[in-house]
């Protein structure tokens, strides 16, 4: 080795200087990284202050108890109602179809993979689900206004065109996986030596199903279920195309009604000036569907911690 | 209690098994319902919209008359869309994944990142469609474009793309980090050199199937006042438009656009009958893209639970 190529060695600071900069450059990389994971932090915050902030401009002009006991939903017209339990009641009741549906034939379809079903099947089925979840609302929305509600009216003579029915069960059929997904894995949980046991005292494999498995996991089927209600609270287009647009405070699912979600589709269609009290309405619905959600998903943690077993 | 006989025992047993296979076929039943629903609704929209499939379709612009409408700005501006969403949400998806996985410490910051993560997920969509009509729309001042929808998409599926990365990385087993940092490597060079090429399908399969959620949403886009009538295409870069000028490298971004899902709303609502033809013409359409983004991804994790082996 010549004295030429030795003195082209680093020399102790400079190498020390060359740490110190690799060590700044990951600080900096650190701090870009972190603020990458903050924008999710920041987006709950960007949707709380832009729904509180038009909601509070809107309730400088209609009072609180208006809002919540008002029988009628007017608000584009000249003698404005703004009684936004009409909107709840649609958005109930198409709910609660969906879910009637979705919550039995889940748990029906997460049981049978988890506990009958052969290893075969279920590699088949999973994807199967996954691509009825993958399928856009908007094309179940056709689905409903155009193959489904015939098909009742077939059955029911005296079902409207636009009905909170036909877009509730294609409703539950849109959460059925998510449903059926969640609850399999929940159920698969469940270490086997639990179902030995059973097994061993003679149960067969459906009561083993029923009081066994179910029980033990129980917290991540009403995760899942849960997840299933948040969906049907705030699905929109399904209900913006089959359940029509008119607002009606009803609990019969053989009308047509307005939701909360496609009252606000159908003000976002119109050509609503900036600031004025139609364009902030909306932004008061959009508070009232993340409140229902809000509580169901605390429900939902809550109930998880208090029925949560651990193996 | 009386001992049973055997016969009695055999009655107890058959029984069972009676229940068990009932609630087999219950299963089965349910099972084939949802795969019949798939079929149906395909099936439905290729006998329904088969006589619009031609090149005309697709290279038309929509049109009062039902015949002559077509989907080429809307399937354009679907295209764009993805484009500014996945710009935008894959490298904040994969930094946020990797700060969570690789750098964050156990403190309150993360698990406020954490908890809020889950909870976005449950949100729904249309909230997301106010939020960007109050910041992206107002407050920036981006308008009703391509832009404002593109970040919204991208803040909508950014959860979806965080999740499959951390679990991608967690997936790679410890001796992968100890082994580079042996040979002197920093925390960034490891992550940039193994735990990210490393963890690539998993992460590129959460992407896709964000994708194919993004590119079927309809209401925060309705929301953010997408146009449902639009008969020209955003400006192709340099080209020159009306005036003489020549667009700009980013013109396109700020342009009113449509997408396809707001079209297919658009057609479904119309009264006449020959637009549900368009609808569902374009419902195929919007079906094969997202069925194929998933079965790219299903493919990509079957095969890669197959291939690697640590």
């Amino acid at each position: 080795m010549s004295a030429n190529n030795a003195s082209d060695l680093p020399t102790v600071s400079n190498r020390l200087a060359f740490n110190a900069m690799r060590n700044w450059k990951e600080r900096l990389i650190e701090a870009i990284l972190l603020g990458a994971a903050t924008i999710s932090v920041l987006t709950t915050l960007g949707i709380v202050y832009v729904l509180v902030s038009e909601s509070y401009s809107f309730f400088q002009n209609v009072s609180i108890i208006d809002f919540l006991t008002d029988t009628q939903w007017t608000p584009l017209f000249d003698d404005a109602h703004f009684g936004i339990m009409v909107l709840i009641s649609g958005t109930l009741v198409s709910s609660g179809v969906a879910l009637l549906l979705a919550i039995p034939m889940g748990t029906i379809i997460a049981i049978y993979l988890s506990e009958f079903a052969n290893p075969k099947v279920r590699e088949m089925a999973k994807p199967i689900l996954e691509l009825l979840g993958g399928i856009p609302t908007i094309v179940f929305g056709y689905f409903a206004l155009l193959v489904v509600t015939p098909i009742l009216q077939f059955f029911l003579p005296s079902l409207p065109g636009f009905s909170l029915l036909s877009a509730g069960i294609v409703m539950g059929i849109m959460i059925v996986p998510y449903i059926a997904s969640l609850s399999e894995d929940a159920m698969r949980a469940v270490p086997m030596s639990m179902r030995e046991g059973a097994y061993a005292m003679g149960s067969t494999k459906l009561y083993t199903a029923i009081h066994v498995v179910v029980p033990a996991a129980i917290s991540g089927l009403a995760a899942s279920y849960i997840l299933g209600i948040s969906r049907a609270v705030g699905e929109t287009m399904i209900l913006a195309v089959a359940a029509g647009m008119q607002p009606n405070l009803t609990w019969n699912p053989m009308e047509p009604a307005a939701t909360i979600t496609s009252f606000i589709v159908q003000v976002a269609l119109g050509d609503l000036p900036h600031g004025s009290i139609g364009y902030q309405t909306i932004f008061a619905a959009g508070l009232t569907l993340l409140m229902i959600t809000l509580v169901f998903n605390i429900l939902g943690q809550w109930l998880r911690a208090k029925y949560r077993e651990n193996y | 209690m009386k001992p049973l006989t055997t016969e009695q025992i055999r009655a107890v047993i058959a029984k069972g098994k009676f229940r068990d296979n009932l609630f087999k076929a219950v299963g089965v039943f349910c099972l084939a319902f949802a795969l019949l629903v798939i079929v149906a609704l395909i099936a439905d929209m290729l006998i329904k919209g088969s006589e619009r499939f031609t090149l005309d379709f697709f290279l038309n612009f929509a049109s009062r008359r039902a015949t002559q409408a077509g989907i080429l700005s809307a399937w354009v501006g679907s295209l764009l869309v993805m484009l500014v969403t996945a710009l935008a949400a894959v490298p904040l998806g994969v930094a946020a994944g990797l700060y969570l996985e690789e750098y964050a410490k156990r403190n309150w910051i993360t698990n406020i990142i954490e908890i809020n993560i889950t909870n976005l997920a449950a949100v729904p969509s249309i909230v997301y469609g106010l939020l960007a009509l109050g910041i992206f729309v107002y407050q920036f001042g981006f308008g009703q474009s391509i832009l404002s929808a593109g970040l919204t998409l991208a803040l909508l599926i950014l959860p979806i793309i965080i999740v499959a990365t951390r679990e991608a990385i967690r997936a790679i087993p410890a001796m992968i980090r100890e082994g580079s940092m042996a040979v002197g490597a920093t925390r960034w060079q490891t992550c940039r050199y193994h735990i990210v090429p490393y963890a690539m399908p998993g992460i590129l399969t959460g992407v896709i199937i964000g994708l194919a959620r993004a590119i079927g949403e309809t209401a925060p886009i309705i929301t953010i006042g997408a146009l449902t009538f639009i008969a020209f295409l955003p400006p192709v870069p340099f080209s020159e438009i009306d005036g003489g000028a020549t667009a700009g490298m980013f013109d396109w971004v700020m342009s009113p656009f449509t997408v396809m899902p707001i079209q297919i709303f658009n057609w479904t609502s119309r009264p006449d009958p020959a637009f549900e033809v368009n609808a569902a013409a374009a419902g195929f359409v919007l079906m094969a893209m997202v069925l194929s983004m998933n079965a790219v991804a299903i493919y990509l994790r079957y095969k890669m639970r197959k291939n690697i082996k640590w």
